[in-house]
């Protein structure tokens, strides 16, 4: 029993790390319908920026963190005004293969740059232990747990509550239809692709010590995240996290409980057969075309 | 400018429009038979993987292309036929026999991905296909009994009717080219018939195609065994290339590269596949050549501007080391795959039909013909 509470946890640690990633595709595809395949190299790319104000220029943890996701920001409209902006209305296929092209060149200037060795950022939290009874929590899981929880909550307040998040959903449903209503939708798709892009860094700087900082790392977590979007119904925040939470899981469980083997595979059968019996995935909304 | 006056069906659907096709066709034909004599062995070693990608990318073009079914998976329908192969002839089985084999194979695991496939669209298609891609991957990892596990498995030279065909030799090089040309024709064929048009109304208009008695279900079914049965194919002919086949070789990676074959070839003509596999194969000879020989010509260009020869030295140095960074490949492609989705949507394909259509109208042409439109209406959430 003991075990089995161990791995739900680690699970739902590990689940949250693709929770927050797949936030970031969420709020991308949420506010234009781009789904922005480099999100976890924008992931990583924010964790190279916090390794260098950190680790190398010795700024402060919370100051190297901010100063990470304000660069990130910046960083995020920079590559929405390059890359994004002039394909904004194409099909969805052209935008997918330029955040590919995108994720590509991120990863080997990164590699270039920065050296392809793996990095690990000094944090509060890398490790104490939280100890309930006989269940040992690390405190850097803890973090991305609390980290999630919060980033989800402000998020899913931030689209409902507000002007601009109101804005954001008007846009993605019909840009030409929130133009004339006076929503300046380029800027709105701008500052969606910063929130992403600091969201983005917020989970690459959480994970640090977890998995620490390679160039590939957003390769990798990204392609777990993805499923967890896809499973939550691409485009509902809450369901990001509950996707990630379920995949993270899964894969903890498998890992444990399965042969060796199972625990790459596990997540993505699960996500099959959702998709099959749910083709819009737990909490999307099915629409139909008006011919 | 010529105009085709076409005066029943038969005109219309032509393998070749005009006998103008003959010449400019069988010139190409002659060079091809005539290159494995006249060109160095590397380069006909990049012309055997440029039929195979062209092979694969024929495949990619039926789903994608002309179903309009995106498929982020074809690595492993690849992987599948490779594997066929490897496995079968351990047991001596003919070239032949195995060949098809791993054809109907491919095609019937092809067929059964798209069965799932049929209620998804868009992005989710994607992600199923890239799940499916994971799946097969892996099981090729732990299969041990059959595939070897992650040690890979070796695959012997090709004999054919008695006679060993060496994967280096022109005999080779002739049976991709072969191969690639049965594709051709063989989707040249399939595009004409009533299949052919069936993809094509599904992928303009699903709802459309549906209206006028187009069975999607079954089309797209059969598109996904068609474009995966092509790819297996090509699988067999890339074992037997690279002789040893393990499960890393088959990862998304190669499966974006399959993609990115079909884009930046075009994504709406076979001409495409074949213009997107020359381009994707021919870049690593095009970076050998940047990382010995750039340095020289740019610190040349330096001295010729005047510039002092410590100057000359360092520019030279630093070209060098930019050149032969390891992940220039990867940067180039990253920019490679954005600049053409910017500025050429339709590919080399489409440069060339555009290059041509200029010489054709010369003083007349517009540069609007070939605009794209602008959706903003997003239609592809309410299929």
């Amino acid at each position: 029993m003991l075990d089995f509470v161990q791995q739900l946890v680690s699970g739902i640690a590990l689940g949250c790390v693709y929770g927050l990633i797949a936030l970031g595709f969420v709020l991308v595809y949420k506010a234009t319908e781009v789904v922005n395949f480099a999100q976890g190299d924008l992931m990583m790319l924010g964790g190279f920026f916090a390794f260098t104000f950190i680790g190398i220029l010795g700024l402060n943890y919370w100051l190297g963190f901010a100063a990470a996701v304000i660069a990130m920001a910046g960083f995020g409209m920079l590559a929405e005004r390059a890359v994004v902006r002039p394909i904004l209305g194409y099909p969805q296929f052209s935008i997918i293969m330029a955040t590919i092209g995108l994720g590509y060149f991120l990863r080997s200037i990164v590699g270039m740059i920065w050296g392809t060795d793996d990095f690990k950022i000094e944090t509060p939290f890398s490790d104490g232990v939280l100890r309930i009874g006989a269940l040992v929590l690390a405190h850097d899981k803890l973090s991305v747990i609390a980290a999630t929880i919060i980033l989800c909550a402000l998020l899913y307040l931030f689209f409902n509550r507000t002007t601009l998040g109101t804005a954001m959903r008007a846009s993605s449903e019909n840009m030409l239809a929130a133009y004339y209503m006076g929503i300046p939708v380029k800027r709105v798709v701008s500052i969606v692709w910063a929130i992403s892009a600091a969201v983005a860094t917020a989970a690459g700087v959480l994970l640090a010590p977890i998995t620490f900082i390679h160039s590939n790392v957003g390769l990798v977590l990204g392609l777990k995240a993805f499923p967890a979007a896809v499973l939550g119904g691409f485009g509902s925040i809450p369901g990001a996290v509950v996707g990630g939470v379920l995949i993270g899981v899964i894969e903890s469980m498998a890992g444990f409980y399965l042969p060796q083997g199972w625990k790459d595979v596990a997540p993505y059968i699960v996500l099959l057969v959702v998709l099959l019996l749910k083709p819009e995935g737990l909490f999307g909304v099915h629409m139909r075309k008006k011919v | 400018m010529r105009f085709l006056f076409k005066t029943d069906y038969e005109d219309d659907i032509r393998l070749f429009p005009h006998s103008g096709h003959f010449v400019s066709y069988g010139i190409l034909l002659a060079f091809l038979v005539v290159a494995p004599f006249v060109l160095s062995s590397y380069l006909v070693s990049q012309l055997v993987f440029v039929c195979i990608y062209a092979t694969v990318g024929v495949g990619l073009m039926i789903l994608s292309g002309f179903t309009g079914q995106a498929s982020l998976g074809h690595a492993a329908f690849l992987a599948i036929g490779a594997y066929t192969a490897g496995y079968l002839q351990q047991y001596d089985v003919p070239f032949l026999v195995y060949f098809l084999a791993a054809g109907l194979l491919t095609g019937t695991i092809g067929a059964l991905v798209g069965f799932p496939a049929l209620r998804l669209q868009g992005i989710y298609l994607v992600i199923a296909t890239i799940s499916f891609a994971f799946i097969v991957e892996e099981v090729l990892a732990r299969w041990e009994s059959v595939t070897h596990g992650n040690e890979g498995m070796r695959v012997k030279t090709l004999s054919m009717f008695g006679f060993t065909v060496p994967r280096d030799g022109p005999t080779f090089y002739f049976l991709c080219l072969g191969v690639l040309i049965l594709a051709i024709i063989g989707t040249l064929n399939l595009l004409r018939s009533p299949t052919g048009r069936a993809f094509l109304a599904i992928r303009d208009s699903e709802t459309a195609a549906r209206s006028m008695g187009v069975n999607v279900s079954l089309y797209k079914v059969k598109s996904f065994a068609i474009s995966a049965a092509i790819t297996g194919f090509a699988g067999v002919l890339f074992a037997h290339k690279l002789s040893f086949i393990s499960p890393e070789m088959f990862t998304l990676l190669l499966s974006i590269e399959f993609i990115i074959v079909i884009l930046i070839g075009g994504t709406f003509s076979l001409h495409g596949a074949v213009l997107g596999a020359i381009f994707l194969v021919m870049i690593d000879p095009f970076l050998t050549y940047l990382k010995d020989d750039l340095p020289g010509i740019i610190a040349g260009v330096a001295a010729a501007f005047g510039a002092g020869s410590a100057t000359v030295a360092k520019i030279q140095s630093n070209v060098a080391a930019v050149a032969s960074a390891n992940g220039l490949k990867g940067a180039i492609y990253g920019v490679i795959i954005v600049l053409f989705v910017l500025f050429e949507p339709l590919g080399l394909y489409g440069r060339w039909l555009k290059i041509k259509l200029f010489f054709q109208l010369f003083p007349l042409y517009k540069r609007a013909t070939f605009k794209r439109q602008k959706i903003y209406v997003k239609s592809e959430r309410n299929r």
